[in-house]
């Protein structure tokens, strides 16, 4: 099943989908501290409650399942759920040594979901996008006030820990990789720099998105990056798409992705989240609010993968994809 | 898209419209002592001072070099990129990773979320870690420098360079497939004036190693280290700093993009006096034998005081308005309050010193930038000193502001998101602010979302969108449009130097359906805002404006849809019938080649056409209209007195010398050539015209010069006439001293007069010609006026001009005239007229004669053409691409 080479042309013909939120349908699952232990690590010294790409390994038909609703929703491309899968933030749970597994269980089981899918709807192609997060650590800033000099970590060390989850997605069977919710530029430069090495060690191609994200009104990525200068900074390396998720509601995302479309021939992603949390912390826009909001992305033309962030269920994307299908995809560049 | 791309928290994208980019290169510890004992004491807070106040002198790319034998050099570049990092107006712009070892540059790649650009590599070391280190850039994501360095050596002549060039290149572009745009080669700088004879080229061949490279490879950059060009010069930082001006002057020609450059040690190439100016470019150029010897022998003389110790402060004398224009265009702050209160006690009005003095000396660094005698920094410069006056001059302005009266409306400003350019915008807000408008100044880099979110949120009445570079056009086409969609009725005002009438009625207003109105000139706002808001006017104005749009759209669109073209032949059989008859032609009274050595030019001064004058100093307006003008009239009035006095002067002491050739010549027309006789009838010369092409409603014909003359078939002698007149012996002289006591308002002045009388001179030899010589038209009287409005009878196109746009037909016209031996007035190799106040063209006396634009040619008749004149193609095709559809 070797079809990534024709999501390019794929995304020359129309507007591909891309899945909601993994962790907001987790939350229906109410899974304790003992589901997410399981049988395997219910000895584990530290907590495990919240480690939600553990889940793979734990409770592996729910995350399957939820791959599965969303590829029934519409969707063209789902993420695995190896968002927090390196060596770097598995250190929260102790769990460094599991890094290279969760990636392998997370793509087998969103390869398995399209697999499954696609052989009960055949002729539709589904693709495996290998989800790999900021991790929680940043190469551009210091964690501390008084020694701005200061990194918490390095470029290399931030690479190593790539290399592995790029390693395990690949070997698990992802079609893509997407380097996402990108909130310092040069950690998006040490995971692109992972690939490209794997890539080369293995002498083969793997389309690359990279998804960066938007934290407030001032238009900047966390590390302070217009749009542009985010756009610039990885533009060298050959990607299949560039876009903005999370963070923000579609509304408020507009602006920025129009400044992405307006600055390059590469295909345009966007994942916004259900709108801005609620005073208690909840995504509550309703699928017909977003996809009107989404709507605005599609009447200028500007969008080629879309999708939902924090917040979202099978539910948006349903309502997104059937918006989208009325419209015809912005126009790039060819031979990516 | 094909431009260098570099990011720091902001991006920056190099066009050819950027003319050159500035990089900082304080933060070099090998070329800063204070930089490297900071770093050594480990005071990185002093520091990044010395990066910050590269970033606000206008460097738009930082330098960052620590190589140092002293220094952990791979440390200290991370410590100090990590700490810039964590200061938001540095990290601001991309950073130049500068070191001969490559663990510091990798280092430096790994702590830079931006897209930086390392500097160097080469094949200094061989090609395979030529190679490596290249791929290793590439994945890192940086634009790289490459030395022309191999393993032989560093190229130190043309040759060497290209070779290495040419072997790098296909190494990136085809190995490590780089991308181009990222490319960027030092050509090596070298000194020159050493007293060695093999470093007498070293700056020509860098300049043509220079060319090639831009012209081979176009989307490549060129950079160096411009003060190793004055090396044997330290110590002398007069000279030094005159020949980086000059070098960058000329490199800059050739097409280099990037450099590192003190912009403190920079002069700008028009201040450089001129004796000294001339030694550096013949030391430059190689143009003399003795070059290095008399700009040491100069610099021995001129031993130049450290720069900034003793400050020449003669200027100081100057009248004010000079001391204002000394002050804007050396960007001198320390003075500029003090002239503007001068001033202000001077004006009736504090808006005044704005308007007029402050606008005048910012006229001048506009003219300066423009002919690349200025560069961006130095602009910077000037603007931050116009700056310091307005704001020394706010509080009054304000105080002046009547409190009584409510406001008469808001007006929310903003430069465009990408623009940082607020003079304009500036100037206009305080004439509004004076003029009781409430304003709301929303800064630069304002994004559409923000500038409709507040004028929601303010209410305003109007929105000024302004910006200066040619990217924020289709910004201010964004906001436009943003409004349109949602449904929003603001008028928008649109001004700033790129902005102009025609793309705001053909982008702007396109999309809009509210006001949209091209505001360029501050004094003009307040009469558009009072029109927009006043309730008796605004209905008309708003379908005026709307029309006026609406007419510029379609003239604008007409022009440039597809035209239709008819093939030459088709054009020539729709050519201009005239009647040719014994009423029509009338035999000269004087025939041959007449030299005028000496014209009076009191017998020019009332001939004189102004309005041109005053809209050489940006003052429009009708002459003598303008003198009384609401607006400009005290300022065209003062310019009106000075001009009268130096004119005064120029004619009463001779300054300047007026000569003129013409000649009047047997001839008739066949096809488009008109052949020309000597009064004996012996075939003298040709000229060669071209026919309008482009289809014509019925009846209108296809007009070409040569229809005024009758054609040979048709039996009946005709005449033809052709003249060069100057004013401009003495022109040069007389600048030159002006500028040389940085006069630049009389040099200015000076020039300006002289095209006058070069002008008037035109007209008054065509009067005589039409009386006198030719005496086709003996009896007529006309006024100037009249003169001025081309009320007489036949016409004297100039060749360059739309009835001939072909400046070549100069060369047939000096040919028959021996115009170079009679009057001394030679042609340019780009056929400019030399000295410049001069005038050339030909007569035709014909009385349905006129005025015409040949508008665009096709092929056919241009390759029709170069047979005819015997010429190359390819060079027909370069002197007439403007006119080719």
């Amino acid at each position: 099943m070797n079809h990534h080479k024709s999501i390019q042309s794929l995304l020359q013909e129309r507007i591909l989908i891309l899945d909601g939120a993994m962790g907001t349908m987790l939350q229906q699952y109410e899974f304790d501290e003992a589901a997410f232990r399981g049988e395997r690590f219910k000895d584990w010294p530290s907590p495990l409650k919240g480690n939600n790409d553990l889940l793979s390994l734990t409770q592996p038909e729910a995350i399957e399942t939820i791959h599965l609703k969303y590829l029934a929703a519409g969707a063209d491309i789902i993420e695995t759920n190896t968002f927090s899968s390196t060596t770097v933030a598995m250190a929260d749970y102790n769990m460094q040594s599991l890094a290279y597994e969760l990636n392998v269980a997370g793509a087998k089981l969103a390869k398995s979901a399209c697999e499954t899918y696609m052989q009960a709807h055949p002729g539709e192609p589904k693709f495996v996008a290998g989800a790999i997060g900021p991790t929680n650590k940043t190469t551009s800033m210091s964690p501390d006030i008084n020694n701005p000099a200061f990194r918490a970590i390095t470029f290399n060390e931030l690479k190593e820990a790539y290399t592995e989850q790029v390693e395990g997605l690949i070997d698990g069977g992802a079609d893509l990789l997407l380097v996402e919710t990108v909130f310092d530029t040069l950690n998006a430069k040490a995971a692109l720099f992972a690939i490209e090495e794997v890539k080369e060690k293995r002498g083969i191609e793997i389309p690359i998105m990279v998804s960066g994200t938007i934290t407030d009104a001032s238009g900047r990525t966390l590390s302070g990056q217009t749009p542009e200068a985010f756009l610039v900074s990885i533009e060298h390396f050959p990607l299949l798409s560039i876009g903005f998720n999370c963070a923000l509601g579609a509304k408020q995302l507009a602006p920025y992705l129009e400044i992405l479309s307006n600055n390059t021939d590469i295909a345009i992603s966007a994942y916004p989240n259900a709108g801005l949390p609620n005073a208690f912390g909840q995504y509550d826009e309703t699928a017909e609010l977003m996809a009107a909001q989404v709507k605005e992305y599609l009447d200028k033309g500007m969008i080629n993968i879309i999708g939902g962030c924090c917040g979202t269920t099978p539910d948006h994307i349903s309502a997104i994809a059937a918006l989208a299908r009325q419209y015809a995809p912005r126009k790039i560049a060819v031979g990516l | 898209m094909k431009h260098l791309k570099l990011s720091g928290l902001e991006a920056l994208v190099i066009t050819p419209e950027s003319n050159f980019i500035n990089i900082g290169e304080r933060t070099n510890v090998a070329g800063s002592k204070k930089f490297l004992r900071l770093i050594k004491d480990g005071h990185y807070n002093e520091a990044l001072e010395i990066a910050r106040d590269q970033v606000e002198g206008g460097a738009q790319v930082l330098d960052v070099n620590m190589d140092d034998g002293l220094l952990d050099g791979k440390t200290a570049m991370v410590n100090f990129l990590n700490l810039i990092a964590a200061e938001p107006d540095i990290a601001r712009i991309p950073v130049m990773i500068d070191s001969s070892k490559w663990e510091i540059l990798e280092a430096g790649l790994q702590v830079l979320q931006g897209k930086p650009i390392v500097n160097s590599i080469s094949l200094k070391e061989g090609e395979a870690t030529f190679i490596r280190q290249a791929k290793l850039v590439k994945r890192y994501g940086a634009a790289v420098i490459v030395m022309a360095f191999d393993e032989k050596g560093q190229a130190d002549n043309y040759e060497r360079r290209l070779e290495i060039v040419k072997r790098s290149y296909d190494i990136l572009t085809q190995v490590v497939k780089f991308k181009e745009t990222d490319i960027i080669f030092d050509l090596n700088i070298f000194p020159v004036a050493t007293g060695l004879e093999e470093h007498r080229r070293n700056a020509i061949d860098f300049f043509e190693a220079t060319k090639w490279v831009k012209a081979h490879y176009p989307s490549v950059g060129v950079s160096g280290g411009v003060s190793n060009v004055s090396f044997s010069f330290r110590g002398n930082d007069t000279v030094r700093e005159a020949m980086h001006s000059v070098f960058l002057y000329h490199a800059i020609q050739a097409g280099m993009n990037m450099g590192i450059v003190n912009p403190s040690l920079l002069v700008v190439y028009d201040k450089i006096p001129k004796d000294l100016l001339a030694l550096i470019e013949d030391v430059m150029l190689d143009r003399d034998e003795d070059a290095t010897e008399k700009l040491i022998e100069y610099a021995e003389h001129n031993k130049a005081v450290k720069k900034d110790k003793i400050e020449d402060i003669a200027w100081r004398h100057l009248p004010l308005q000079e001391r204002i224009t000394h002050s804007l265009v050396n960007g001198i702050d320390k003075f500029v309050e003090e002239d503007a209160e001068e001033a202000r006690l001077q004006s009736a009005r504090p808006l005044e010193v704005i308007e007029i003095y402050l606008m005048t000396g910012m006229n001048v660094v506009g003219d300066l930038f423009g002919s690349g005698k200025m560069f961006l920094p130095q602009v910077v410069k000037s603007a931050r000193v116009m700056k310091k006056a307005v704001a020394y001059l706010q509080p009054f302005i304000e105080k002046e502001k009547d409190r009584s009266r409510p406001s008469a409306g808001k007006v929310l400003m903003a430069t465009v998101k990408g623009d940082v350019h607020d003079i304009g915008k500036n100037i206009v807000s305080v004439v509004l602010a004076c003029n009781n408008y409430e304003i709301v100044d929303l800064g630069i880099m304002v994004p559409a979302e923000r500038i409709i979110e507040m004028a929601k949120e303010v209410n305003a009445d109007i929105i000024g969108l302004s910006g200066l570079i040619t990217p924020s056009l289709d910004e201010m086409v964004h906001v436009a449009s943003e409004l349109e969609r949602q449904g929003l009725h603001f008028p928008l005002m649109i001004g700033g130097a790129t902005t102009s009438k025609v793309h705001t009625a053909v982008k702007i207003d396109a999309k809009y359906n509210n006001i949209v109105v091209h505001v360029n000139d501050a004094s003009r706002a307040v009469n558009v805002v009072s029109s927009i808001l006043s309730e008796s006017q605004q209905d008309n104005y708003f379908k005026e404006t709307k029309a006026e749009n609406e007419r510029i759209r379609h003239t604008y669109l007409n022009h440039n849809t597809q035209k239709e073209y008819l093939g030459i032949e088709a054009a020539r059989a729709n050519k201009l019938q005239l009647n040719f008859n014994e009423e029509t032609i009338i035999k000269p009274q004087f025939l041959g080649i007449k030299v005028i050595e000496n014209q009076p030019l009191d017998a020019l001064v009332a001939t004189i056409d102004w309005s041109p004058f005053f809209r050489s100093w940006d003052l429009y307006g009708k002459f003598p209209d303008i003198l009384t003008d609401e607006v400009v009239g005290k300022q065209a009035t003062d310019l009106f007195i000075d001009a009268k006095a130096m004119l005064k002067d120029i004619v009463d002491k001779k300054l300047l010398k007026a000569k003129a050739v013409f000649g009047i010549f047997p001839a008739n027309s066949i096809v488009d050539d008109i052949e020309v006789l000597s009064p004996e009838y012996e075939p003298l010369a040709k000229f060669y015209t071209l026919r309008q092409q482009s289809k014509k409603a019925a009846k209108i014909p296809n007009i070409a010069l040569s229809d005024f003359i009758a054609p040979k078939d048709a039996g009946i002698q005709d005449y033809v006439g052709c003249f060069c007149v100057t004013a401009g012996f003495g022109t040069e002289a007389l600048a030159e001293s002006y500028e040389k006591n940085h006069d630049d308002y009389n040099s200015i002045m000076v020039k300006a007069l002289a095209d006058r009388l070069a002008e008037a001179f035109a007209e008054h030899l065509h009067t005589e010609v039409r009386k006198k010589y030719w005496a086709y038209a003996a009896n007529e009287v006309l006024s100037n006026e009249e003169l001025i409005k081309e009320k007489y009878k036949g016409v004297r196109p100039a060749p360059g001009y739309p009835a001939c746009p072909d400046h070549l037909e100069k060369e047939t016209i000096w040919a028959l005239l021996n115009v170079e031996q009679n009057i001394g007035v030679t042609l340019t190799e780009s056929l400019a007229m030399w000295p410049a106040s001069s005038v050339s063209g030909y007569y035709f006396a014909h009385e349905d004669s006129k005025y015409f634009g040949l508008g665009r040619i096709k092929t056919d008749q241009l390759k029709d053409y170069a047979e005819r004149k015997n010429m190359d193609y390819a060079l027909a095709e370069k002197w007439l691409a403007p006119n080719l559809a």
